[in-house]
Order: structure tokens, then sequence, then C-alpha cells
């Protein structure tokens, strides 16, 4: 045995590699076929035929045109609007075929700098308001894409969007708690508001 | 929010304690075609690909022959998908008429999805057509996947097996854990993760008209500012559910997007995020109960199980920790990271270090996700690492470089633990005094120098390639962060792409010729620098007489051997690299204590 384990020549190598090009070849080509052409085709016809909808994007039309979708977060800068995550996808922010976080590490000087800016930003649009600025609102998101706020970081713009749209503090409150999603299952994740389909409809909101 | 914070971790921890065993049975029933529902639904098909490939399930392999046809069968992996990438503007499936991938990186991109590594110098979306993402990233999930398991299968063999010339069927083995394992496990989550929203479609992809314009600024013709609006945002496409699913389920990591499973179409909801990391841990926890099965005794899966766990534990609570705790910048900047729940429990946002995470995941989905996936050789992430605590930082890169072996990649883990069991009965049986064996198995100079051969091979890819990139003007320029930090993406670039396990500092310019090539040789010898020592032990243990147990033989199970384990992982992981973790994530740790 000993002999089969060290005592073993290029010649055996070779032998054994020629021996196995068939069959690696062979199930290569079968596997493949199985599972990169049957499986992603039979799971793309399951998903299409049982859920659609979500197959295809979450897609959200509005008035005949696709105005986004449910789990993608676009970029919103009027006042009116409840905005966004910063987004450090390139060259604007929520590009949706560039997904990509900031990567700034912990201590990188421009990180305290980007805070900086977004605080400032934030203030200044609401100068009267004193409530404490959310971390998820001023800290670029993971993908970029984040299509969610957390409700402290709704909670604080309520004073802005409500001046801008001339409503009172109150029905606001009311969009954004019927936004609110809360932890899936009670358990898992983190509660959350979809900044875009808050946004359409306080913009479907009949104006008083 | 601790309460939470509690539920959530201990949910999943129990959901794998109890999947453990089923996926234990399943495992090492149909590996051995000992499920009589699964021979007479596969049989056919599995006797067909026999006839058709010429091998037949009877004829087993000597520890050489095995090594010799995995190695084929992933060279064939490897050359295919390399020139899939590089053909893929004239082939068909690619609406966004990608042009081919570069050499380089066509070459990185092909080692890293055949060594089970799935780093990714590229952005998915802005490169690969949807051709390249199903035929060839989504195959090599599967197969190398599938070759993990194959491996761990020939070394339980070897140890359950004595006086015995082979190891099994490679060929056997890769079709076996590819279709009853791989492919049902991954369709069942595909659909699954559709019905919360990853999508499954070959459209191109779509233009959408926002209600709020964009403005920003970009270079003219002449390198000029200049401001640009537009109302319109394009939403990536593609079959994204099929290769999520086997993406997690075979600790792949290898995202169909750029931002991976922080996308929100990879993983749109805290449920989707659980079934990943479930996905990513329930091979590796199931294969340890397979093991104690075959080799007889599962006390001794459960004593490789409990090392694990105890390892994990530790770390969670250290990332969830950390990454709760926050960055003293931004509080200094004036941003509140506290935790705020309202009187009747309800949590107005998770606080902590938000940068680089999403808000549907928080800390504690986040933290989770980070440690099991580099616990795992998974590499997916679901928030970005270049962003976590120092801490965080630390822990995500030395679970890496402990090799991977806290329930670790399909198959990788558990074959790298039980090589580290061997060195724990080594160390044992000097301190005693008394011939080290292992179940029943002597161990003797040459299972050793095999084993030195493992433990050594990735850090000196690791350590050696890290002083490399940094000395050299092609590897500095690479870092995007500076100070500490810009090290610590070096020292993970190398240290994940040698124990393959493929998340990143993302900061780093990776997609160069200097990474792509020198990432690649870690990856390769990593391993495979790795699985044939596996195998050569697999080949002499099963050669082996086995010996009755006597008063004399150390029982390896039970809570001395678990510490015994543990101690052998955390001190050679901890004597190989503390001195490079000190310039990195411990420096930056405390220069953030000074804030």
């Amino acid at each position: 045995m000993q002999e089969t384990l060290s005592g073993h020549s290029d010649t055996l190598s070779f032998k054994l590699a020629l021996k196995a090009l068939r069959p690696a070849l062979m199930l290569f080509v079968i596997l493949t076929i199985i599972t990169g052409v049957i499986y992603p085709l039979v799971t793309t016809v399951v998903g299409q035929w049982w859920m659609p909808f979500q197959a295809n994007g979450s897609l959200i039309e509005k008035g005949g045109i696709v105005v986004g979708s449910s789990f993608i977060g676009q970029n919103f800068t009027e006042a009116k609007y409840f905005w966004s995550r910063p987004s450090a996808t390139g060259p604007y922010s929520y590009n949706a075929a560039a997904s990509s976080g900031a990567n700034q590490g912990p201590l990188n000087p421009a990180l305290a700098d980007a805070i900086k800016i977004r605080i400032a930003a934030l203030r200044e649009a609401d100068t009267d308001n004193k409530l404490p600025i959310p971390v998820d609102l001023v800290t670029a998101s993971a993908s970029g894409l984040d299509p969610h706020i957390s409700p402290a970081a709704a909670q604080y713009q309520l004073t802005r969007v409500a001046k801008a749209r001339g409503l009172s503090a109150e029905s606001i409150q009311q969009m954004i708690d019927n936004h609110t999603e809360s932890r899936q299952l009670s358990i898992l994740g983190e509660p959350r508001v979809n900044v875009l389909q808050l946004n359409l409809a306080l913009d479907s909101m009949v104006q008083p | 929010m601790l309460s939470n914070m509690v539920v959530q971790v201990g949910l999943f921890f129990i959901t794998l304690l109890v999947l453990t065993k089923p996926m234990g049975l399943w495992l090492s029933a149909v590996m051995h075609g000992e499920c009589k529902f699964i021979n007479k639904v596969g049989g056919p098909v599995e006797r067909a690909i026999y006839r058709l490939i010429g091998t037949s399930p009877e004829g087993e392999m000597g520890w050489r022959q095995y090594a010799v046809a995995v190695m084929i069968f992933n060279v064939v992996g490897a050359i295919f998908i390399y020139f899939l990438q590089r053909w893929q503007l004239n082939l068909p499936l690619n609406p966004q008429q990608f042009p081919a991938v570069s050499v380089d990186s066509s070459i990185n991109t092909a080692i890293s999805f055949v060594t089970n590594t799935n780093w990714q110098g590229y952005a998915g979306e802005a490169t690969m057509s949807y051709l390249t993402q199903m035929l060839g990233l989504t195959v090599q999930n599967f197969l190398s996947a599938a070759t993990g398991i194959a491996v761990l299968f020939a070394l339980i063999r070897g140890f359950a097996r004595h006086t015995s010339k082979t190891i099994g069927n490679f060929w056997v083995d890769a079709t076996r854990s590819t279709l009853y394992v791989l492919l049902p496990l991954s369709f069942l989550l595909a659909v699954a993760l559709i019905g919360q929203g990853v999508i499954q479609n070959f459209d191109a992809y779509q233009e959408v008209t926002t209600i709020n314009p964009t403005s920003y600024i970009t270079k003219d013709a002449a390198g000029k500012d200049i401001t640009q609006t537009t109302n319109t945002q394009t939403i990536a496409m593609g079959p994204v559910a099929s290769q999520e699913a086997i993406k997690m389920l075979g600790t792949n990591g290898g995202g169909f997007f750029n931002a991976n499973s922080a996308h929100p179409f990879e993983n749109p909801t805290p449920l989707s995020n659980f079934l990943e990391m479930l996905a990513i841990f329930l091979i590796p926890a199931g294969l340890c109960f397979a093991f104690g099965k075959m080799v007889g005794d599962k006390r001794q899966g459960w004593t490789i199980f409990s090392a694990m766990f105890i390892i994990f534990i530790v770390m969670v609570a250290a990332t969830l920790w950390a990454e709760q705790s926050g960055n003293p910048v931004l509080t200094a900047n004036g941003a509140d990271q506290t935790a705020v729940v309202t009187e009747s429990g309800f949590a107005l946002q998770s606080g902590g270090n938000m940068e680089g995470k999403e808000t549907r995941f928080g800390i504690v989905s986040s933290a989770l996700f980070a440690t099991i996936t580099t616990a795992a050789s998974c590499g997916a992430v679901n928030a970005m690492h270049d962003s976590l605590t120092p801490i965080g930082g630390l822990v995500t890169m030395w679970q890496m470089q402990l090799g991977e072996v806290v329930f670790g990649g399909v198959g990788s883990g558990l074959y790298t633990m039980l090589i580290y069991a061997v060195l724990a009965v080594f160390i044992a049986g000097l301190m005693i005094g008394r011939t080290p064996e292992y179940l029943g198995k002597k161990i003797e100079t040459y299972e050793m120098q095999m084993t030195a051969l493992i433990i050594l091979v990735t850090p000196l890819l690791v350590l050696i390639g890290t002083a490399l990139a940094v000395s050299v003007a092609d590897g500095v320029v690479g870092i995007a962060n500076p100070g500490a930090h810009g090290f610590s993406e070096v020292l993970y670039a190398l240290s994940s792409a040698a124990n393959n396990n493929g998340s990143a500092f993302a900061g780093l310019s990776a997609n160069t010729p200097f990474y792509n090539s020198l990432l690649a040789v870690a990856m390769f010898f990593g391993r495979f620098g790795i699985i044939i020592p596996v195998l050569a032990i697999a080949g002499s243990m099963a050669a082996k007489k086995r010996i009755p147990v006597s008063v004399g033989t150390m029982p390896t199970h039970g809570p001395l051997f678990v510490i015994l384990l543990i101690g052998a992982v955390i001190l050679v992981g901890a004597l190989t690299y503390i001195p490079a973790l000190a310039l990195g994530p411990v420096v930056e740790q405390l220069q953030m204590l000074n804030i």
C-alpha cells in the first residue's frame, strides 16, 4: 500500500488523467445542461406562472406608466417628498443598474465630512426642527438602492413635508403610519417605511 | 432592542439545530444510495448518466485517481467559464449587449467560481450577460459545492473504512450531491425567494419614470463639469432567484448584482434574509451529523458540531456588540446612533453603525449575516464589510483566516475541521505520551506531514500575498481607505481569496491585472493545495487497520475533546495571524478609542 501512496511516477499520473478526461467532459456537459439550463428555465416558468408580479420586479404603475419598483429606492430632493437614504451609486444616486455601497471605513475622514454635509442639508431644509438626526438618514446604504428609511427617519422629516405641502402634521403622521412595516413575523429585521410608496401616496392625497 | 436581538439570533440557532439531523440523515442516505424513494425516482437518470460518462457506481477509485478526477473536472469547468465570458457578446441572452470580459478578469472569475470562492472583481449587472450568469456562474455554484461534498465524503470513508484501497467514486459523489442535495433544495429556495420579491426573468433592463428628477454632476467630452438631470431609472433584471438559491446553499456567495445580498432584488425582505442565512449553514451543519453516522458513532459528529457552534456564538456576540455600539465618529458629527424604542416596544430605529447597511436588516440581521458568511466560506454579503467597525472587521477576517472551519464551506468546512481534529489528537498524544489515534486509526508521520501542509498553505498565501501587495505600486494603488483600514482591505482580500470565501472590503479596486492575477493564484492553491493532501490522508487512513478501543484510547467525543479542538483551531489561527491583524483592525480599534 505504501508503494501506491508514495511510489508514483509521472506516467501513472498521465494515464490516470487521460482516463478521467472523458468522464470529466461528459459529466460536465450533462450537469451543465441540468443545472445551467433546465434548472433556471424551470424556475423561471414556475415564477412567471405562479408569481409574475414578484418575478418581474414588483413594478409600480401610476396612470399607465411604470414609476418604479416597490423594492428599489429612488432619489428624492424636493422638500415636499420624504428623502431616501444617501446612495453611493454612480454616476448619480439610486442608479438601479449599478448597485454599490460607499465602502468608507469607520475612521475615513471622507465619511465624517459626508456626514457633516448631509446633516447640514437636513437642518437647513427644516431650520426649526430640533429632533435628533437618525443615523440611517445620513449614512449610505449597502446597495445604494435601499427602498426604506427607519420610522425615526420618517418622523424627523414630518414637519418639513407638512410645511411644504401645507398639510397638517396629523395627516402626514397618518400617512407615515399607514406605510410603516413592522418586523416580519414580528421578529425578523427592523421596522421600516417604504419611501417611494409613501411619496406616491402623498402625491395622490386629495388636497384639502 | 436587546430582547429582539436575542430572539432573532435565538430563532436562527434553534432552526439550525432542528434541521441539522434531518439534513444529515438525508445527506448520508442519498450519497450512499440508501434512500428507496430517491433510488426509484433518480435511479434511471443516474444510471443513464453513468452509462454516458462510462463509469459504474461500483468502480471505486484510489485516492490518487480520485484527486486526478477532481482536478480534471474542475479544470474543464474553469476553461468553459473563461471562454463563455470572452465570447458572451456573440452568444444569446445578452440584452444589454455587454462586451467580452477582459482576459485577466475572466481568468480570475473562472478560478474564483470553480474554487467555490466567488470573489468578484466585476460588477455583475454591468458586466455579465444572462447566459454567462446561468450557464457559467450558476453551474459552477453547483459543481464547486458538489466537489466540496465529494471530497468530504472521500475523507469520511477514509476514516470509516479499514484496509481498503479505495475511497469512493468521484463521478458518483459529484452526481449524487448535485442531483439529490443541491438541486432540489435550490429549487425550493428559489421559489420561496421569488415569493419574497427576488426577480426571475430574462427581460432587458426596465426603464421607469421617476417622480422626482435627479440632478448630478458629470464630465462632458472636454472634461468639464456639467450638471445633468434625469427622470428615468434603469432597473437591472435577470434570472436572479435561481442563482441566488444555489449561491447560498453551496456557500458560494457570488452575487448576481454588485451589491450582492444587500441588493433588494437578491434579498428583498427580512424573511428572505433569514432563509438565505439558514441556507448557508444548512448543509455544512447536516454534514457534521452525516459524518457521525458514517463513522458509526454519532457523538463524533455532535462533538465537531459543538466545537463549531461554540466558536460561532462567541464570534456573533462580538460582531453584534461592536456594530450596535456604533462608530463614535458618527455621533461626534451629530448623528443619533441610539436604538430608539417606543414605550409599546416598537423600534423607531435600530441605531448603531448603519453605514453600509440596509434599513430592513438593521444591525442584528446584518451582523448575524456577516458572521455567518465568513464562518462558512460563503462570502455573500448583505452589508458592506468595508464599513464594519474595527471589531466587526476583525471577526469577519479572522474567521476566514481560521480556515473557515466554523461550519465552513459545504464539504470544505468539515474536511478542514477534521484535519484540525487530527492535529488536536496529535497534540494531545504528545502531551500524554501515547501514539495518537483518531476514530480507531493511528495517526502517523505521513498524516502529520499532510496535516502540516494543509495548515501552512493558506497562511503562506495570505501573508506573502499581502506583503507583496502592500510593497508594490500596483497593489497600493487599489487601496481606497487611508491608514490602517487600507492595510485591512488588502489583508482581507488575500484572506478571502486563499480561504475561498469571496467577500471583500470592497473599497479595494481589485479589478486590475495585478489583483486579478494575485488573487487567482491565492484562490487556486488555497483550494486545491488543501483538497489534494486531504485526499492523500483519506487514502492513507482507508488503508490502515482499525485498532480496537482500549483503556489507553483518548476519547474524541465529549466536552474535553470539544475544548481541545477549539484550542487547536484558535491556537493555530492566533499564532499565525495576530501580527498581521495588529497592523490592521487592532490599530484601527485603538484609534477609535481615542475619539
